[in-house]
């Protein structure tokens, strides 16, 4: 009896161990980074591009960076909104007798969203030396795009998932047709998942460096059209880092720290909204 | 008369409507198999004159002169992968079952959002605290008391930064799987006299074990398709790696190292488009299976 308590209170300890690891090493994260970026990180690392000699501990900033990221996790999130929303839409509601094909393309979905970000970046490269492109905020745009599709549909098709059948069918039998079903009332019953899913996949968007390491070059200035290269933020640290003059890579903490804030931002947002959009649900 | 118009125009709308859908569906239906195409056209030239297994198993990365030995690559990814999950494994099992066993209310309310940040951290941030923690920690401590010397860029702190990097997804999963197990199951054994540990011993592992495998399974392949992370603390350096101090070069590295000179050596294209191809099938098949494990497993029920 005595070994039974003892077997459970060894591992409740370990148990308690662990979760208190994940906790530490993520507070550690956040520290060790602030600890190393906050010190350097001043308004023109945020306000300037980089100057002549920038890479050499010279005056400038990135914010190069900062735009370029924001343009291209932007454009992907709104491309992916645009086709990832109607086929959600179309999976739950015009699907829902092929239970099956919705199955189906869920799987699928899945595998892609395992796809990593690499693969993807090696299949932009090539997509865009096929279409005899060059390394651009274009060609980042769309590699993007393809790569957070997947997590798109599958975060709002798992919001649409939790809507109750009765829903679609009192509207059905209202006479409502089958886009409006979509578009006013599964759209607007989910709408706060659907805010999580957007900025889930823009946090994807803004914070993967392989699939745009190899699709939008990197430049000093802010891009002004689709066709120039442009700067992203986790290019910019890491490029930055690995620098031998100890002032670029105490700006690569300062950058950093940046974008952490930024996705605990989005982060904090996503919780903020979903929490005050729940208030307009129906509820049964 | 009016009504008859504006029937029709709900009407219009709503063909458009589902027109457009469909027309997304096909798109991105489309993806899958335009990028495995496209990986395996670009790799075919060099698969046309050098068979697929003395590539893999060849050790000589030479691209200058046209050897391209996938060897070193593949097995320094092997290596980071299965030591990350070696230590993510107990720390996401044991938290698992603390949160969906043990755990009250507010201990839940802290660790989601903690898992949810750790999630959603960019990879090239644990890339920086690798740099900055995990590196000194290798050459200062690990490495003399293992007494060996090591610059501390190895193949150890590539999976442990991979190892943290895949624990929140391994543990979401693991959650919801343990959520999903019937009450009744533990209750059934709880009524018998069993203690709360044993039930979980005997009956929610045993229950959960598909899952439990395709999970580790899911986290696998992410860890084998983790680039910019990996990139930052493992070394790169192009042979086989002999011991965890030792440097590697895994094959996302590869790829995100050299897509530069991939357009002037002859040949270097194919060869970093064939390690792409090989991770996508890798990775495919490693989450396909798993996929397929969950489904069939929760068929059973």
């Amino acid at each position: 009896m005595n070994r039974r308590k003892a077997e459970e209170y060894f591992f409740r300890v370990l148990m308690f161990i662990s979760s208190t690891i994940i906790i530490m090493v993520l507070l550690h994260i956040i520290y060790s980074i602030l600890k190393a970026g906050l010190p350097h990180l001043n308004w023109d690392m945020i306000s300037k591009v980089p100057e002549g000699g920038y890479y050499f501990g010279k005056g400038g900033g990135i914010l190069n960076a900062i735009v370029g990221s924001l343009y291209v996790a932007i454009g992907a999130t709104s491309l992916a909104f645009a086709i990832g929303l109607p086929v959600a839409l179309f999976m739950n509601i015009h699907l829902t007798k092929w239970k099956k094909v919705v199955n189906g393309i869920r799987f699928l979905m899945d595998l892609l969203c395992g796809i990593p970000s690499i693969v993807y970046g090696a299949f932009g490269f090539t997509l865009m030396i096929f279409f005899g492109l060059r390394t651009s905020l274009l060609a980042g745009i769309i590699t993007v795009t393809v790569f957070i599709v997947p997590i798109m549909i599958r975060a709002i098709d798992e919001v649409l998932m939790t809507i109750p059948r009765g829903l679609f069918e009192s509207a059905l039998s209202l006479g409502s047709t089958k886009s409006e079903i979509s578009y006013r009332v599964f759209f607007k019953q989910s709408i706060a998942g659907i805010i999580t899913a957007l900025l889930l996949s823009f946090g994807r968007a803004i914070g993967d460096a392989a699939s745009v390491l190899l699709t939008t070059g990197y430049t000093d200035y802010i891009p002004t059209s689709l066709s120039q290269p442009t700067a992203t933020l986790p290019l910019a640290i890491f490029f930055q880092l690995s620098s031998p003059i100890l002032e670029v890579r105490q700006r690569a903490y300062a950058s950093a720290v940046i974008l952490i804030a930024i996705i605990l931002f989005i982060s904090l947002l996503a919780r903020i909204l979903t929490y005050s959009y729940k208030k307009n649900k129906i509820n049964y | 008369m009016k009504f008859r118009f504006f029937d029709i125009s709900r009407k219009l709308r709503n063909s458009i409507h589902t027109s457009w859908m469909i027309a997304c569906l096909s798109l991105v239906l489309l993806i899958p198999m335009v990028l495995t195409i496209g990986l395996a056209i670009k790799s075919f030239p060099l698969l046309a004159q050098h068979p697929l297994l003395s590539l893999l198993f060849s050790s000589n990365w030479k691209p200058l002169s046209g050897q391209f030995g996938f060897y070193p690559f593949i097995l320094s990814s092997i290596w980071v992968t299965l030591l990350a999950l070696l230590f993510s494994v107990p720390i996401c099992l044991l938290t698992s079952i603390h949160l969906t066993q043990y755990a009250k209310k507010w201990v839940l309310k802290i660790m989601q959002p903690v898992i949810d940040i750790l999630a959603g951290i960019p990879s090239v941030i644990y890339g920086v605290w690798g740099i900055l923690v995990v590196i000194p920690f290798i050459s200062d401590h690990v490495a003399p008391f293992l007494g060996k010397s090591s610059s501390g860029y190895s193949i150890l702190a590539g999976s442990i930064v991979l190892s943290i990097m895949i624990i929140p997804f391994i543990l979401n999963i693991l959650i919801e799987l343990f959520n999903n197990i019937p009450v009744e199951l533990s209750e059934a054994s709880l009524s018998l006299g069993a203690t709360r540990w044993q039930t979980i011993k005997f009956v929610v592992l045993k229950k959960g074990l598909p899952g439990i495998i395709s999970s580790f399974g899911l986290g696998m392949s992410r860890a084998f398709g983790e680039t910019i992370a990996v990139l930052m603390v493992v070394g790169n350096v192009a042979k086989v790696p002999t011991g965890i101090l030792q440097p590697g070069y895994p094959l996302p590295a590869l790829i995100a190292n050299n897509y530069g000179e991939m357009m002037s050596i002859p040949q270097y294209d194919a060869a970093l488009m064939l390690s792409a191809f090989i991770l996508f099938v890798v990775v495919l098949f490693f989450n396909a299976g798993s996929r397929l494990l969950i489904i069939r497993s929760g068929k059973h029920n």
